[in-house]
């Protein structure tokens, strides 16, 4: 099965707003996703412009689903429902 | 970060700073409170919408440099304080407030029986109790608050840890008791005691102590054309996920005229303060403690005066940074940017100091602008400090530059070196028994932040993987 790609936005924007905290989501992956994502940095994916800043940080799924105001429970819950 | 509250903060930081550039924001600022809380909005985060526009748009002062506690007429309106704010040429010596509305004024019961109380047979709680506060009632334990002396022994003893300790965030964070309840319930800030640290602002979950900024004298000199120095203090490696060389660029983007490592600072502060450990050995001192971090200074000036004599009297890194820079170009504005809260209160002791900008300060200034580090290339730094230098930011760092300095290398007297990282209720009690020769060492390194200056109350990424980041540049410039 092709890995779950996971990007993670490290522009400054989403930097500030929390992707600073999204850094280490890997340490909290569940054990059985652990293998079945593979997570990047983005830089900046152009989500923050116009003025829905407010939204970051961002993440990106597959290049598809994009979660806003993103955390590390919200991203695990995103990757949960793809895998099942 | 990694709650709403710092979130919200950042939020709206960003649009005050983009409004206030972009020349909209006196059109604009009074509608941010309604604009982030609408009617139609589902969830508010207080009783409602309505409470919390109100609590918004004091926290939306504070951003402009104006006194929550200074209000007098209700009404007026927050594009008449950012008029304030423009005319202004003196800062508040007041830094930190308590919003009262925002404050919800804690329960004052230290110790709880939750309903995980099952009134069970044995009552260990109703034993142990020093003062035979606890009986139990129908099928639950309860405590007599007019008997319960806070010691905490029933929630060790109770099997199903059903008695809680449900503390007061803020006055638990405040290492000196300057927060306390006043009257009405609500917290309040004693400004003898306090010592500007800035932990009781990160301990409220309702953000109900509020900051008062600087940010909106520092855009207008930077508007004017002035020339205006970014001095950034060794933290700044760590915070963003960037190289010095691109913070540098930003920063020139930004509109200051350079960028100056307070780390160069912090090679003479280690110079100097080698010295002085010296002279003041050979005087006969027992002891010499260090006077970088603001908050510690402070702390004994307002609690431990007969430690004062033992305080070196070598100047901060910001101190000399600021004065370096102030000799080359006197006309300049300088704004050190840094985690610190209490630098705000150093800086109005030194005139070389201008202003001082928040780590989180700084990120809201580059969203609001969009300046994403990671795609600028990057200025060639003129001179790169000294890795000791710039590990001043890490608790021990200060203690590791002093004994790599020439002068201590040459000789053959070590300091025996002791830490106090980060200053809380606890280590308090140890400063006057350092006063009074009671503890061993005669060189003691204080941060009032557990981790260093990396671990500051306005930092942007989490102390851990700052330290890290601080400590990987250290070894790359030794």
């Amino acid at each position: 099965m092709e890995k779950i790609k996971v990007e993670i936005c490290v522009g400054t924007t989403c930097f500030v707003l929390g992707a600073s905290a999204l850094q280490d989501i890997e340490m909290f992956l569940p054990e059985e996703l652990k293998d079945k994502v593979e997570i990047t940095g983005a830089n900046c994916l152009g989500l923050c412009k116009n003025s829905h800043f407010g939204d970051a940080p961002f993440v990106r799924i597959n290049e598809s689903i994009i979660v806003s105001q993103a955390t590390i429970d919200s991203v695990i819950n995103e990757i949960k429902k793809l895998v099942k | 970060m990694n709650n709403n509250a710092e979130r919200f903060r950042r939020e709206l930081l960003i649009r005050v700073i983009r409004g206030y550039l972009d020349g909209t924001l006196r059109k604009d600022i009074d509608r941010i409170p309604i604009e982030l809380r609408p009617k139609t909005m589902e969830a508010a985060s207080r009783c409602c919408v309505y409470k919390d526009r109100a609590v918004t748009k004091y926290r939306l002062m504070a951003m402009l440099g104006c006194g929550v506690e200074e209000e007098v007429d209700e009404a007026k309106s927050l594009a008449e304080y950012l008029d304030d704010a423009e005319k202004r040429t003196e800062l508040s010596p007041n830094i930190l407030s308590v919003l009262d509305i925002a404050c919800q004024a804690c329960v004052e019961s230290q110790y709880i029986v939750t309903n995980a109380c099952r009134g069970c047979f044995a009552r260990p709680c109703t034993f142990t109790c020093p003062r035979g506060a606890i009986t139990v009632v129908g099928r639950q334990a309860k405590i007599d608050k007019s008997k319960c002396i806070d010691c905490g022994k029933c929630t060790k003893v109770c099997p199903y840890s059903a008695i809680i300790r449900v503390p007061i965030p803020c006055e638990e964070s405040c290492p000196v008791g300057a927060i306390k309840k006043d009257e009405t319930g609500k917290e309040k800030i004693d400004f003898e005691k306090c010592i500007s640290c800035g932990k009781c602002l990160k301990a409220c979950p309702f953000s109900a102590v509020l900051e008062r900024s600087q940010i909106i004298d520092i855009l207008k000199a930077l508007k004017s054309g002035k020339e205006v120095v970014a001095m950034v203090a060794p933290s700044i490696i760590g915070q963003f996920p960037n190289r010095l060389e691109q913070i540098a660029e930003a920063l020139s983007l930004v509109g200051f005229s350079e960028m100056e490592e307070v780390a160069f600072g912090a090679e003479k502060t280690t110079r100097n303060e080698t010295a002085e450990f010296f002279e003041k050995m050979a005087a006969g001192d027992p002891l010499m403690t260090t006077s970088c971090c603001p908050a510690y200074v402070e702390a004994v000036k307002r609690h431990v005066p007969q430690l004062l004599k033992y305080v070196s009297h070598t100047k901060s890194p910001m101190g000399y940074s600021a004065e370096m820079v102030k000799k080359r170009s006197p006309e300049a504005v300088t704004v050190f940017i840094g985690p610190c809260v209490a630098k705000r209160k150093e800086a109005q002791s030194d005139a070389n100091t201008d202003y001082v900008m928040t780590y989180e300060e700084l990120g809201a200034l580059f969203a609001a602008l969009e300046i994403n580090l990671s795609e600028l290339h990057g200025i060639t730094l003129l001179r790169e400090a000294d890795g000791y230098a710039r590990g001043f930011a890490t608790s021990c760092g200060v203690t590791s530059a002093i004994l790599q300095d020439k002068a201590m290398a040459d000789s053959t007297e070590k300091p025996n070196a002791k830490f106090i990282n980060g200053l809380d209720k606890k280590s308090m009690k140890l400063l006057p028994l350092y006063a009074n020769g009671k503890l061993p060492g005669n060189f003691l390194e204080v941060m009032a932040c557990e981790g260093g200056c990396v671990g500051g109350p306005c930092s942007l990424r989490d102390v851990n993987l700052a330290a890290l980041a601080v400590k990987k540049q250290v070894e790359e410039t030794k």
